[in-house]
């Protein structure tokens, strides 16, 4: 950990944790209505604003989670300095990759 | 009173635990049954104390899992079972039995740069410091640390991350950040910003909880990842 | 040479802290944000079958319906909501004038995160 990524990681938690909050508050929702995935596409199908959110929050927990993994890896395993990089940088491009290809899949038509 | 079963470690950090048998006294310390058995168990074991009134910090062990100074912790409150477990400080190398070096704890305290830098010479005239400014008075609130590393031995990430100062060296850079006095900030700014600094801190507060002088490391350590923080925001540091 | 088998070393024990509340929830706080971590691109991947058909994904989500994924999925509810009040707490630590007794805001964390858990139970069944 230094001083950029303990930024970043902090940056990314307080952007995380309205964004948080907002997706609990979709999960409570739909759990309590059965939504099937033609009720769910139905909203969000061409959404800017369901592609904005869910987009930024892809990003931001990818980043969070891969400094998290990197802190962890560097805490809990054996693995040097180039070893804990590409750990990050895989797991943040997996995420956002994985991430942004789910919110293309129920946002594009 | 029945004897005490004390398992005390000796040997270096491939040793191992042995058992001696300590009679209990009323208002008997820690301290007090390690000394019985170098005098009348044991003359080989190696261990510190210097003012066995709880003020220099030399006498600091583990003491049933946890670091605590041996001096100030009364027997009666901490057998269990009637057993009690004495082994060296955590965190650090192994000398001889109870004795740990300190070395790696005081070169930490080193390169957060903990050593205060003069900004006056002889030839000027002392300055003056107001003892109720926000600055002194958070300096004052962590300036009582005696090194005595019962911090540095419980906190896990020493443990798990060898270049990290440390809540004792960090706690005592804050002091130093927050003296008006101190011409060094620059370059202790750097220091504790670097990797290892307090960003490696993660609050699990074993340091504060542990502190035989009620000092809070980790509040210090959030204060400093304050200061890195603006410092970068203004361009100071990289 | 000290010939030792290795389940005969033993370490000076020094785990002692390991009980305290505030090491726990930082334990806690650590092992929720792996899990999360390690279920997020299942997580993806599950949404992203909507990019087969809609029927690919509506058929995921009638799986979902079975009551062990339910209680799964409260599980998940429980790690993200115990991660998230946990990471509030330590900004709050790191950017705010220090206040003690944070035992109370862990446990508090920890209780926020049963509710949250046992009200997407209630609402899905």
């Amino acid at each position: 950990m230094n001083l950029r990524l303990y930024i970043l990681q902090r940056a990314t938690a307080a952007l995380l944790a309205p964004l948080v909050l907002m997706h609990l508050s979709v999960i409570l929702y739909a759990s309590g209505h059965d939504l099937s995935a033609a009720a769910i596409l139905g909203r969000t199908r061409g959404s800017v604003l369901w592609g904005g959110f869910y987009g930024l929050f892809v990003v931001a927990a990818a980043t969070h989670a891969a400094i998290g993994l990197r802190v962890i890896a560097a805490e809990w395993t054996g693995l040097g300095r180039r070893g804990l990089e590409a750990l990050m940088w895989a797991a943040f491009v997996l995420l956002a990759g994985l991430g942004l290809l789910a919110v293309a899949a129920v946002v594009l038509a | 009173m029945p004897d005490i079963e004390v398992s005390l470690w000796r040997g270096k950090a491939d040793g191992r635990y042995q058992v001696y048998r300590v009679p209990q006294r009323d208002n008997q310390t820690v301290l007090d049954v390690v000394t019985w058995v170098q005098r009348h168990a044991d003359p080989s074991l190696a261990y510190r104390f210097a003012c066995r009134v709880g003020m220099c910090g030399s006498c600091a062990m583990t003491v049933n899992g946890r670091p605590r100074w041996t001096c100030r912790t009364h027997t009666a409150k901490v057998i269990v079972a009637g057993k009690l477990e004495i082994g060296p400080l955590a965190n650090l190398p192994i000398i001889k039995d109870l004795a740990c070096d300190l070395t790696p704890f005081f070169e930490k305290w080193q390169r957060a740069k903990g050593r205060f830098e003069p900004r006056l010479t002889r030839r000027d005239a002392a300055q003056r410091v107001i003892p109720t400014t926000p600055a002194r008075l958070a300096a004052d609130a962590a300036i009582e640390c005696i090194n005595c590393a019962v911090c540095y031995a419980a906190c896990d990430t020493v443990k798990w991350n060898p270049g990290y100062l440390g809540p004792a060296a960090l706690n005592r850079a804050w002091t130093l950040l927050n003296d008006e006095r101190d011409a060094g900030n620059r370059q202790r700014l750097a220091a504790i910003a670097a990797v290892g600094g307090c960003h490696a801190c993660h609050s699990h507060q074993s340091c504060q909880q542990h502190c035989p002088n009620h000092l809070n490391p980790t509040a210090s350590i959030a204060g400093l990842k304050r200061a890195t923080m603006a410092a970068y925001i203004r361009g100071e540091l990289e | 040479m000290n010939a030792k088998s290795n389940s005969e070393r033993r370490l000076p024990n020094s785990a002692g802290h390991r009980r305290d509340a505030l090491w726990l929830a930082a334990l806690v706080h650590r092992l929720s944000g792996l899990a999360l971590a390690g279920f997020l691109p299942l997580h993806f991947l599950a949404l992203a079958l909507a990019l087969k058909s809609e029927a690919a994904l509506d058929g995921f989500l009638r799986w979902t319906a079975n009551p062990a994924v339910k209680v799964a999925e409260m599980g998940l509810v429980f790690l993200l909501t115990v991660h998230l009040a946990g990471g509030i707490r330590l900004l709050v630590l790191e950017n705010t004038p220090w206040f003690g007794q944070q035992q109370r805001l862990a446990a508090g964390a920890l209780i926020l995160a049963g509710i949250a858990a046992v009200a997407f139970l209630v609402r899905a069944a």
